[in-house]
């Protein structure tokens, strides 16, 4: 089975977020950035397809030269090859099509994608890279299981969760479930020399339309003071919750 | 040349965020000048819908959709749009509206707009406001394609009655097999309790309540409020509660009307991810605690005398209310 691993590289949940150049783009001033952490579980659940299954896996990103030291995280982690498409992208659509011809080249079976990236949290591209390719489309997966070309997964909905039967080619929007935290794995020495001497192969983007454009930015507002209650006075908190805030 | 909301039902019932996304699917017309035509799947009775604007339903009664389907409900909303010549089309931000929209933007040939907070800034050319960074900004948007579909984010425009004649039409769309690549073996869920994704209210529990075994006064503070149950991290990773209920920016959002976190420090990945609600309470007992930072109302105190004190007085509020 080939696998591959879309990687987003986000920063860091900690991060403070701000914008440049009159609020049109992000500034990454300080920012850390890392393997987006939906996709994360999905590249550990993958290791666990090379370990047990002798799947191969690969790593994809769309973006500059900056992505770079994600990539290699993941190729320290275990993943076979990494491949980054040049391109800076745009919306999600670009970004798909991009993937979709990464998927195509590669005649790769099962797509690990992540249910969405922490910094636009579109959520759009591994739906869209499924219905590009016509592979089938497993969102919000947290366990997949994979027999020849049969495939069960199970995905989280409002209030529960569902099985589904469905077969290969397959792209899912993943998260934790897929793995445990526990499981999640820190490189350790040894993968970070192996991932120096793994192919990290650039290829370029294929011209795709924008379908839209981020204008500019904007910050919320700053929060209004918090009021405190005294701890032997729930009364109150229940008046302003009745009448000044009018949620009960 | 209408605007086409998808209004979801949950087992034959319309969804409360189905009502909103007609609403505001309202306001969208009245911005284009054109009316709303919803589209409902097995959705029972839909009169309710005229209330909030719509004035036409294709509704569709196949037992084949019967349990949710993403690449064929994907494929009824597509031919819907096709026959209205719908320029806009509305979907909620449910898991199912979620799983279904990058599928339709492609078969569309349209712009996706995920987590829109207001009516478009413009609509010529087609602004939009939506969250991004996990609640962290708000990025303005315009969309290129001649169709646009809007994912409207839960909780953000509200119900707003108006009162239209509705007409209710028969739709058969066609199906094919493809459409059922995958099937749905099966679905296990808790029907008695409030989903996160629909409630009014959550409330929340953090690692300060010391043990899975001390869950029952959280439980008991839902149960009178009618809200659901959520928690942190921490939380759900040591197995004390299970992953659904994690909540904040790797977990599920919540956009509910009030959040009650109790014993849950305010680390920066849960209020990432709770911070769309309208109305956050904390109960803690370390006034240092950054949640005091970010909520509306708070509490220092410990959690094991406060919180069953607030559910007795609750239920007697309810009582003296009801
Ligand atoms: C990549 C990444 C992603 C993450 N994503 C999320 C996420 O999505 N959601 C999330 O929640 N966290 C997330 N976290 C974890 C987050 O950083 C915090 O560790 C976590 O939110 C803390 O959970 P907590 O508030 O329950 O526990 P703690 O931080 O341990 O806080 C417990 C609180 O309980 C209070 N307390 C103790 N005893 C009592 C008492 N008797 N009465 C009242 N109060 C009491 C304490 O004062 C303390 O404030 C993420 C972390 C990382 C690194």
């Amino acid at each position: 089975m080939k696998i591959l691993v879309c990687i987003s590289h986000v920063p860091d949940t900690t991060s403070k977020i701000n914008f440049t150049d009159n609020n049109t783009k992000l500034d990454a001033n300080g920012v850390q950035f890392v393997i987006n952490p939906n996709d994360e579980f999905g590249l550990t659940r993958a290791m666990w397809f090379k370990e047990k299954q002798g799947a191969t896996v690969h790593v994809v990103n769309v973006g500059g030269s900056e992505t770079e030291p994600t990539l290699r995280k993941a190729l320290a982690i275990g993943a076979d090859e990494a491949i980054r498409v040049n391109a800076t992208p745009t919306d999600g659509l670009f970004v798909a099509k991009q993937l979709a011809k990464v998927m195509q080249d590669g005649a790769y079976d099962l797509v690990i994608a992540g249910r969405e990236s922490i910094d636009y949290n579109g959520g759009m591209v591994p739906g869209m890279l499924a219905a590009l390719t016509n592979a089938n489309f497993v969102n919000t997966c947290i366990q997949i299981e994979v027999d020849g070309n049969n495939v069960i997964a199970i995905r989280e909905i409002d209030g529960g969760k569902e099985t589904l039967k469905t077969t290969l080619p397959l792209v899912i929007g993943g998260q934790k479930g897929l793995v445990e935290e526990s499981d999640l794995r820190i490189p350790n020495m040894r993968g970070i020399m192996q991932a120096r001497q793994k192919p990290l192969n650039i290829v370029e983007a294929i011209t795709a339309s924008n379908e839209m454009q981020t204008l500019s930015f904007e910050k919320p507002a700053p929060k209004g003071a918090i009021k405190m209650v005294d701890a032997e006075n729930i009364d109150e908190l229940i008046n302003l919750l009745h009448n000044e805030a009018k949620v009960i | 040349m209408s605007v086409l909301v998808y209004t979801e039902s949950d087992r034959g019932k319309l969804k409360k965020v189905a009502l909103e996304a007609t609403s505001y699917a309202n306001a969208v017309a009245a911005l284009l000048g054109t009316t709303v035509t919803a589209i409902s799947i097995n959705g029972g009775d839909v009169t309710e819908l005229g209330t909030y604007g719509a004035s036409k339903v294709l509704q569709v009664t196949n037992s084949s959709l019967e349990k949710f389907n993403a690449k064929a409900f994907a494929d009824v909303i597509k031919q819907a749009a096709e026959k209205e010549s719908a320029k806009v089309v509305i979907l909620t931000s449910s898991a199912n509206s979620k799983y279904l929209a990058p599928l339709l933007a492609v078969n569309l040939n349209a712009s996706l707009a995920t987590n829109v907070v207001s009516v478009p800034e413009s609509v010529s050319p087609f602004n939009v406001k939506s969250t991004v960074f996990t609640n962290k900004a708000f990025a303005f948007t315009e969309l290129h394609k001649e169709i646009k579909i809007i994912e409207l984010a839960k909780n953000t425009y509200g119900l707003k009655e108006n009162q239209t004649s509705v007409s209710s039409e028969v739709y058969e769309p066609h199906l094919e097999d493809g459409d059922f690549a995958i099937q749905v073996q099966s679905v296990d869920r808790a029907t008695d309790k409030v989903t996160i994704a629909d409630a009014e209210i959550v409330v929340s529990a953090g690692r300060g309540l010391k043990g899975p075994e001390n869950w029952g006064m959280i439980e008991d503070l839902a149960k009178v409020l009618g809200a659901a149950t959520a928690c942190s991290k921490p939380v759900s990773d040591m197995g004390w509660r299970p992953h659904g209920e994690h909540v904040g920016q790797t977990g599920k959002p919540v956009a509910s009307n009030l959040y009650i976190a109790i014993g849950i420090s305010g680390a920066i990945q849960h209020l990432a991810g709770i911070n769309s609600s309208k109305v956050k309470v904390v109960i803690n007992n370390d006034p240092e605690a950054p949640f005091f930072k970010a909520a509306d109302y708070g509490i220092v105190g410990d959690a094991f005398e406060i919180v069953p004190k607030l559910t007795e007085k609750l239920k007697e509020f309810k009582a003296n209310n009801a």
